[in-house]
């Protein structure tokens, strides 16, 4: 067998307080994708660090094509060709496609003028874009393209620098699945013309589809290595947590009021001639699945009143309720945990005292003044009712993980009666642990009467705890199926377009 | 609380060299004079407060003075009002304009420099305009003692202003740190969507700022006006927001939005005029004047993202 491209040996990394990570090997060969899993804090990130030039390893060997090499900097990390498509993507929208392929190494020409050879990299950025098969102009603004379109960019970039080992964290977190396809696809492609790829993801689906090997750590060190053939869903997330993992999902009965919560004929800013009505059943689940820009967000926010609706309304319990704006739909029971949760959701710099009760401060003072004690005993209550992990109420949210963060906005609306309550995305960035506690929150929420809907681009999460699913295509509402009903493949049917027989 | 207790230090120390190299400053005459002008520029810092914690700013502050002076004195000798309800005038004409900014920011959604930026020039012109550019007084207006006394009166030997700054300050404290509406301020200024998302009504905290300013902008404007007892439309009040500004960056305003303390710009405000008192009894040029403020204000920031530095690292 030939040399592996990349092994890491006995790596240990420790920072104060805390063994992030001991004594864990990771192997890649050219040519190989290595899907890299694992919890948060199981100690991904810091390996990836580690490759990356930004932290040093404790202990541990690095071999690079069979030679020892020490990476002290991102430099020589880049210099060896190990190149990163990080989760959060470092582009800038203001300039084009191939001014971000070539940023801050610019081919010159002119001399003394010094100027940027525009026709080279605009050569080059097509060539590269034609090869991974992305129908893309160089020219192209970036703030103009979709997320996976820059991420292709950003893969255009890393093909750039003749990068031999690709690592892509989270990759497909915010694409929908035919996107999700496409970068399989090319990920497959960079396999065979010998880029190796470390994918780390928390989807698993993806992973068995894609990775030759599955590499598991847990707790900072290698829990178990998949071949191929051995790989499976269960078994990998066996590896993962250490131990079977309940399904949360307990089937219901149908819901006592199946109009309990009803929209009709609402038109959203974005497709104004294209209504859409639905109805959630009191204590019900509705999934509502769609690709990415299918308008489902548009329709939560018309509801929620961010952008009010052009037309039709929403009723609860056969009464019309009139939302101009969040403030109506809280009064009224109604309230959105909206994707973006640190821009949308949180005030990041605040505590999470703060955050927790800034939706319903008004409880929490006696004439207009706030009332400390009575809002700090609000705010440890709910955290440890849902179990937020932090020191106190009076730690940053900034300083959370993204589960705990996801807590916290959730936290701020369950001091209040729910009548509705709207999930845009809740698990996305959120490890395994996390999100069965997520969803157990979702049953108690249907258990104390409320209507709850979820908008997921997760089928898996889609199937697993929705009674009903509604699917979005461009506007239209083209389905919505039955528990028994529902598959991947009838919900795809319905995404791209294809409406019900 | 530790910014607010450097700048406290700062302030004392700066009071102490002062009073050593010149006894002068701890006349009864001075101190009367200096703690006036504390109490008057007070007034805008703390409005201004309000405006940068949303994440606004307001640059219109100085003109408005020349504009509002103008009209309270064309209101009292010309269009000869009691000069109470003159007074009633001037803060409500201060508090539409006040309105108009929140609205052309919080609904026409311009950006507050702009907005600002355009009344300082406005007001400026149309102050100079309706007074033909010649320079007010109160001339022989009758029974106007006890509004001036308001500018340049004292209550048990503190100066009124003062007093007043005092009063408002800590009106301002309850309603910045311990109300409602004070925590939404600081959640509008720090992410106004995220404000929204939780059913704060984010435009009308937005707007209020900006009438929460030139409330009291219309309230010193009155006792500039009584203090220099002439109003000079083309320099009254010229800069007088950058004081406003100046003081509550020192008081640890950031910028930025969502930040800054009532006990922060007093202080802030408090260390400036001390300062410029400094500039004068020491006999440094008064042409340094600016320069001295400008070179505080740098070390002041400086030492601060320092300290935030420190505090990062250890």
């Amino acid at each position: 067998m030939t040399t592996p491209l990349l092994e890491m040996k006995g790596i240990c990394k420790r920072f104060p307080g805390v063994i992030a990570l001991d004594d864990v090997s990771l192997e890649v060969r050219a040519g190989e994708i290595v899907a890299l899993v694992g919890e948060n804090g199981a100690g991904k990130s810091t390996l990836m660090k580690i490759l990356g030039g930004i932290y040093q390893p404790d202990a541990g060997e690095i071999r690079w094509g069979g030679q020892p090499v020490s990476i002290h900097s991102v430099n020589d990390s880049m210099r060896l060709g190990i190149g990163f498509i990080h989760q959060e993507l470092n582009l800038f929208s203001n300039l084009d496609v191939a001014a971000n392929v070539f940023i801050g190494r610019e081919p010159r020409v002119g001399g003394i003028l010094n100027l940027i050879d525009r026709r080279k990299i605009e050569a080059e950025t097509a060539m590269l874009l034609r090869r991974l098969g992305v129908d893309v102009s160089p020219r192209t603004p970036l703030g103009d393209l979709s997320i996976a379109h820059r991420q292709m960019v950003e893969i255009t970039k890393a093909l750039s620098l003749d990068t031999r080992l690709l690592i892509m964290d989270e990759p497909t977190s915010s694409l929908t699945l035919t996107e999700t396809n496409r970068l399989l696809e090319v990920v497959r492609e960079l396999r065979a013309s010998g880029v190796s790829v470390i994918y780390i993801s928390h989807r698993l689906g993806e992973v068995t589809e894609v990775a030759d090997r599955v590499v598991v750590l847990r707790d900072g060190a290698n829990a178990g290595t998949l071949e191929r053939e051995e790989m499976n869903h269960d078994r990998i997330v066996q590896l993962m947590v250490g131990r079977d993992l309940q399904h949360v999902h307990t089937p219901k009965t149908d819901s006592v009021k199946p109009d309990y919560f009803a929209v009709e004929n609402l038109r959203t800013r974005r497709y104004p001639h294209k209504p859409v009505s639905f109805k959630v059943g009191k204590g019900e689940v509705l999934g509502v699945a769609g690709l990415v820009g299918a308008g489902r967000t548009e329709v939560a926010q018309a509801i929620f009143g961010v952008e009010p609706a052009m037309g039709g309304g929403v009723s609860l319990d056969g009464e019309t309720l009139k939302i101009n704006s969040p403030r109506d739909a809280i009064k009224q029971g109604v309230c959105l945990i909206p994707e973006d949760r640190r821009g949308l959701g949180l005030v990041m710099e605040w505590t999470i005292r703060e955050n927790v009760t800034l939706a319903t401060l008004d409880r929490y003072a006696r004439a207009g003044l706030v009332d400390f004690a009575a809002e700090n005993r609000a705010a440890i209550e709910m955290s440890s009712k849902l179990r937020v992990k932090a020191p106190s109420v009076a730690a940053k949210v900034s300083q959370l993980s993204g589960g705990n963060q996801q807590k916290v906005v959730l936290a701020k609306w369950l001091l209040q009666k729910l009548n509705v309550v709207i999930f845009d995305e809740p698990t996305r960035g959120i490890d395994i642990g996390a999100k069965s506690e997520i969803y157990e929150l979702i049953n108690q929420l249907t258990a104390d009467g409320a209507a709850v809907i979820v908008i997921s681009s997760d089928l898996e999460e889609i199937l697993r705890i929705s009674d009903r699913v509604a699917v979005m295509h461009e506007g239209n509402l083209t389905g919505v199926l039955r528990r028994a009903e529902a598959s991947e493949e009838a919900i795809m049917r319905l995404a791209v377009g294809h409406s019900r027989s | 609380m530790k910014k607010e207790l450097g700048i406290f230090i700062l302030l004392v120390v700066l009071c102490a060299i002062t009073a050593i190299k010149e006894p002068r400053f701890l006349a009864p005459e001075n101190l009367q004079n200096t703690t006036r002008l504390i109490g008057a520029y007070g007034l805008l810092g703390l409005g201004l407060g309000a405006v940068i914690i949303t994440g606004g700013i307001d640059l219109s502050v100085g003109s408005a003075l020349a504009l509002l002076g103008v009209l309270l004195s064309m209101a009292i000798t010309e269009w000869h009002m009691p000069g109470f309800a003159a007074v009633l005038l001037i803060v409500a004409v201060a508090m539409s304009l006040g309105w108009l900014h929140g609205f052309l920011v919080s609904r026409v959604r311009i950006q507050p420099f702009i907005v600002t930026l355009c009344g300082l020039l406005f007001y400026r012109g149309l102050a100079r305009f309706i007074a033909d550019d010649e320079t007010k007084g109160f001339g022989d207006a009758a029974g106007l003692e006890r509004l001036q006394s308001l500018a340049t009166g004292n209550a048990l030997g503190v100066p009124m202003p003062f007093v007043l700054f005092i009063v408002v300050s800590a009106l301002m404290w309850v309603l910045i740190h311990r109300s409602i509406y004070g925590r939404y301020l600081f959640a509008v200024g720090n992410n106004e969507d995220a404000a929204r998302y939780s059913g704060i009504n984010a435009k009308l905290i937005v707007a209020s700022a900006y009438i929460i300013c030139a409330a009291l902008t219309g309230i010193a404007a009155v006792i500039f006006a009584f203090y220099t007892n002439s109003v000079s439309p083309s320099s009254h009040g010229s800069f007088f927001e950058l004081y406003g500004i100046a003081a509550a960056v020192l008081g640890g305003c950031s910028l930025r939005g969502g930040e800054g303390s009532v006990l922060g710009i007093l202080l802030g405000t408090a260390l400036l005029q001390v300062l410029q008192n400094l500039v004068n009894l020491l006999g440094i040029p008064s042409s340094l004047n600016f320069a001295v403020m400008g070179a505080v204000i740098l070390i002041g920031v400086l030492a601060d993202q320092l300290l935030k530095r420190k505090k990062v690292k250890g």
